[in-house]
């Protein structure tokens, strides 16, 4: 790759970009740390845990034919956490300075009604070498596009959409890449490393002809590939974002009924993600929201559901070399033809409820504790071809695209579809707007009652106790057979 | 660092992290000169949070947090402008901030270079916002404990409160310009919600809660936040499906402030300027709604705990009429989008940057005053309160899912919500819907207000009343 040194932040003479020679890395860190876990321990706290990052982020928008924002950002900032008989305190700083840390130790241990000793004996025996899954990344902020070139990219992606697009109004683009390098160390003998890149781009349109009106967008996530951008296929986005557009300009909107319903795959995944997967997360399990408590080893879906929750997947924008407590993620099959098999757990899940961690304690920032959450989650494929699901159904909806979605603490669940189109006696019809699915997980999901053969993963932002994290959602095309489709 | 020296004590309430203002001007001052930048502005932000949650008499999770952000925005030679932010208030990091603003000016977008705003240096008015002492965090503890507690008694069926909190924080923000504004403000701030959870034998279990703010934790109104989780929790627990159809359905104030704040772009002039607003420039002085609506925004309000004086670029704050008699009157503006309409800024902007946010603060919504509110009312209540076809008033509590199922640039919605249907006399929860609708639609549907005007997180606002909604339910 040959970049012009002048158009790039972060060159020798610029100041946004990060070092990426490591600011996080031992010894430096390690001399510091010990302390602060030991005394930690000292004070009779059974686990001390200390999470350090380093960002550098940039966000770029373009609007029709111009740039109008560039938004670089760059932090430091760690979370201490001490957990004693099951409960836990937490604090946040970004003070970084010996000073600052042992303040916000401190402030920790103070919640617990713990406080700082020089003569209580240690009970921490130092930290063990540094697992260092950055070594590989060291070079991934140079690698990714400068910003010249990734102006040019966006700009790329809002000319295609002004030349596949009709009644265009409004054309957007936008780009974010977000570095960051964690450190994590406890007192358990954790101590690892890790550095992660996670880049978005995003297309959006509004059409608008008379009194019709159409707002799209389509979103694309990666982590780990620093040529993302540069891979971006930006006219066969345009081209998929305003194919929808001009269908949906016209659309009705879809009429209020109780119907089958075939979700396309991709970021049909949500449903499982709203209706499912947050209900077998272990904060769900410790504050008693979910339906699915007692209900290991049982059927709570149709036999034709498999769904999996991992962290593996290369490039995926859940996936990571370590969790935000310094474990390797797994691939967790939650439900196995239909029978529910593990839970989404973290090190505070374990605790609390017993479920081993399964690498899933994620956080936004250091400002969160990490918490259970999802990271690539999917329905695996099944048999069928989405042909064949879209034939099974009389009168129906097909959602070939959806909008997000939320989960209540009673499994109430909803998401929004941004295209639809109805389905009659087995045969794709007009297409429809303006449909909300609503229901309640233990209804939907033996209700879930064949899957298509076309697995795939779409990226996501999930939001909830330990704040906007990064993931995936899949499935392969699934049909519903009734659920309650909000329209007018 | 710029922040003042700390002392605080082991499981103690946030104290004030402090920002030297004038160190940090003169600061950026050296610095800025050292550069050749000659224009530049800040806005910064520093804050110490405590919180806690609780779980059936334990501590849940407790938290604490000192934060600080700073963004720098710079104007280059060619009068193009960068911006680059950090939490970083260290003179490394806000040495490398005004490079990081430099070079990213040299992608400015000249059709559209924001100013300071003319009105950065101008009076201010006064604030009804009194810094309150903060409790420790084992008060908060022992208070939210005691809350939960009171709220498990007040029926069988309630089991659990799986959503609880209770926050204060100390917080102060700047903004200042290499012109010599200087603007510095002050907060604190303090939040309770409590989230029950109840579940009869064969029955669904239902959920429902209450919020409350204050300038302190010790003004928090405690027992009222208790009681209303309660009573709204209690009346979800006899439910039954809805059938589909079109309702008259009363908004309570938090719900009809929701949805206008989701469709707020219709009164920013940003969006309107982005041709993404359902307005356009044209929309001034022309009919938005039934003629005896009034909306105004008011972050001032004395209600409001959020109040501030200034906004992102240093406008002083104001109360600001958005439509009257049913009709738009003004766009909420920043300095770039005032220049383009040829009006002076608001005071809505959101902070700075190479394009600025603009959007509203807090509404007050209510009646204009003319006869017409009461008059459709009136025509309700003489039917009981009921459509004419017998199938009730829905009453709609709580909207759910914003962020996904409105369509702030179409017009459209389409939400779960949390209510009731009142038929013959009797109120009865429903079980799960969804309201659905065109939001101009809406406007031109109110048929009239209710009640006192209620002061919520979001602005003012009476129940609404509004005709002809369509609920999806499972009836």
């Amino acid at each position: 790759m040959v970049v012009s040194a002048s158009a790039r932040l972060g060159s020798p003479s610029g100041a946004v970009r990060s070092s990426s020679s490591g600011l996080l890395q031992d010894p430096l860190w390690r001399q510091r740390l010990e302390p602060l876990l030991a005394g930690g321990r000292e004070a009779g706290a059974d686990l001390v845990e200390v999470f350090i990052e380093r960002t550098d982020r940039i966000g770029l928008l373009a609007e029709q034919e111009a740039i109008t924002s560039v938004s670089p950002a760059f932090g430091m900032g760690a979370g201490i956490r001490v957990f004693r008989a099951g409960f836990d305190g937490f604090v946040s700083t970004n003070d970084l300075s010996e000073r600052g840390l042992a303040e916000a130790l401190d402030q920790a241990l103070g919640m617990l009604g713990l406080r700082r000793s020089s003569v209580a004996p240690s009970r921490f025996e130092g930290l063990p070498p540094l697992r260092d899954f950055a070594l590989a990344k060291a070079d991934w902020l140079d690698r990714c596009p400068a910003l010249a070139e990734s102006i040019g990219r966006l700009l790329q992606g809002t000319a295609s959409l002004a030349r596949h697009g009709q009644h265009l109004q409004a054309r957007r683009g936008n780009y974010s890449r977000d570095w960051q390098e964690v450190l994590v160390a406890a007192s358990d003998g954790t101590f690892s490393r890790d550095i992660r890149l996670h880049q978005s781009l995003g297309l959006s349109l509004l059409a608008a002809d008379g009194d019709h009106r159409s707002s799209l967008a389509r979103r694309y996530g990666s982590e780990g590939r620093p040529d993302e951008l540069r891979d971006w296929d930006a006219d066969a986005s345009a081209l998929d974002l305003c194919s929808s557009a001009a269908t949906m300009l016209y659309a009705d909107y879809v009429e209020a009924a109780q119907l089958p319903v075939v979700l396309a795959n991709r970021f049909g995944g949500v449903i499982f993600h709203e209706a499912c997967g947050h209900l077998l997360e272990t904060t769900q399990l410790e504050r008693g929201t979910t339906p699915f408590a007692d209900k290991l080893g049982e059927a709570i879906a149709h036999d034709a559901v498999t769904a999996i929750d991992e962290g593996l997947t290369a490039g995926a924008f859940g996936s990571m070399s370590m969790d935000d407590e310094g474990m390797e993620p797994q691939r967790t099959v939650l439900i196995e033809n239909g029978v529910l098999r593990r839970f989404i757990s973290d090190r505070a899940g374990e605790l609390r409820t017993g479920q081993p961690r399964t690498g899933s304690g994620r956080r936004q920032s250091h400002a969160f504790a990490a918490a259970s959450r999802m990271r690539n989650t999917f329905i695996a494929a099944g048999p069928h071809s989405p042909a064949d699901l879209i034939a099974s159904v009389d009168r129906g909806l097909y959602c070939k695209s959806m909008g997000g979605g939320s989960v209540g603490p009673t499994g109430q669940f909803n998401f929004s579809v941004e295209e639809g189109y109805l389905i009659e006696n087995g045969q794709l019809g007009k297409p429809v707007k303006g449909a909300t699915l609503i229901g309640e997980a233990r209804e939907v999901l033996p209700r879930i009652s064949m899957c298509a053969d076309d697995l795939e993963l779409a990226a996501g932002f999930c939001g909830s106790v330990s704040g906007s994290i990064y993931v995936t959602v899949g499935q392969p095309h699934i049909k519903v057979d009734s659920i309650t489709v909000g329209g007018r | 660092m710029a922040t003042d020296e700390r002392d605080q004590a082991a499981g103690a309430g946030p104290e004030a992290a402090g920002l030297d203002v004038e160190a940090l001007r003169s600061r950026l001052e050296g610095l800025a000169a050292s550069r050749g930048i000659r224009q530049w502005d800040l806005g910064a932000s520093c804050s110490t949070n405590t919180s806690v949650q609780v779980d059936r008499g334990e501590a849940k999770q407790m938290k604490g947090s000192q934060r600080s952000a700073i963004t720098v925005r710079v104007w280059n030679s060619d009068g193009l402008v960068g911006i680059t932010s950090t939490s970083d208030l260290s003179d490394t990091g806000l040495e490398r901030a005004l490079a990081g603003a430099r070079d990213a000016s040299d992608y400015g977008n000249a059709d559209e270079t924001p100013a300071f705003s003319p009105l950065a240096k101008a009076p201010l008015a006064p604030l009804q916002h009194p810094e309150r002492e903060s409790l420790s965090i084992l008060d908060l503890l022992s208070t939210l404990k005691d809350a939960e507690r009171q709220l498990l008694d007040r029926h069988a069926a309630i089991a659990t409160v799986p959503y609880n909190g209770l926050a204060q924080a100390r917080g102060e923000r700047i903004y200042l310009n290499s012109e010599g504004a200087i603007r510095h403000e002050k907060a604190t701030s303090a939040s309770l919600y409590l989230y029950a959870r109840a579940e009869e034998a064969g029955r669904k279990p239902r959920s429902a809660g209450a919020i409350r703010l204050a300038h302190g934790a010790a003004d928090l109104d405690i027992s009222g936040c208790i009681d209303e989780a309660a009573e709204l929790t209690i009346s979800h627990l006899d439910y039954a499906p809805i059938g589909t159809g079109h309702y008259l359905c009363v908004f309570s104030p938090e719900a009809f402030l929701d949805l206008i704040g989701a469709f707020s772009g219709m009164f920013s002039a940003r969006a309107v300027l982005d041709g993404v607003s359902l307005s356009s420039r044209e929309s001034l002085g022309q009919p938005l709604s039934v003629p005896f609506l009034s909306i105004h925004d008011n972050i001032l309000n004395p209600a409001n705990v959020a109040a501030s004086a200034f906004d992102g670029e240093g406008t002083p704050t104001q109360r600001l009429a958005l439509v009257e008699h049913g009709t738009l009157r003004n766009f909420v503006h920043s300095e770039a989008t005032a220049r383009a309409f040829g009006v002076a800024p608001s005071g809505h902007a959101g902070g700075i940057g190479p394009k600025v946010g603009v959007g509203v603060s807090w509404l007050e919504i209510g009646p204009s005053g003319s006869p017409g509110a009461a008059t459709g009312l009136d025509r309700f209540a003489s039917s009981g309160h009921g459509s004419a076809d017998g199938r009730g008033v829905v009453v709609i509590d709580s909207l759910s899912a914003l962020h996904a199922g409105v369509k702030a640039s179409q017009g459209s919605f389409s939400l779960p919500f949390d209510g009731w249907l009142i038929q013959g006399g009797n109120r009865r929860s429903i079980e799960a819907a969804t309201v659905a609708g065109d939001i101009r639609t809406v406007l031109n549907s109110i048929v009239g207000f209710e009640g006192e005007a209620k002061v919520t997180p979001e602005g003012l606002c009476p129940a609404v009343w509004v005709d002809n909604l369509s609920i999806t339910g499972e009836a």
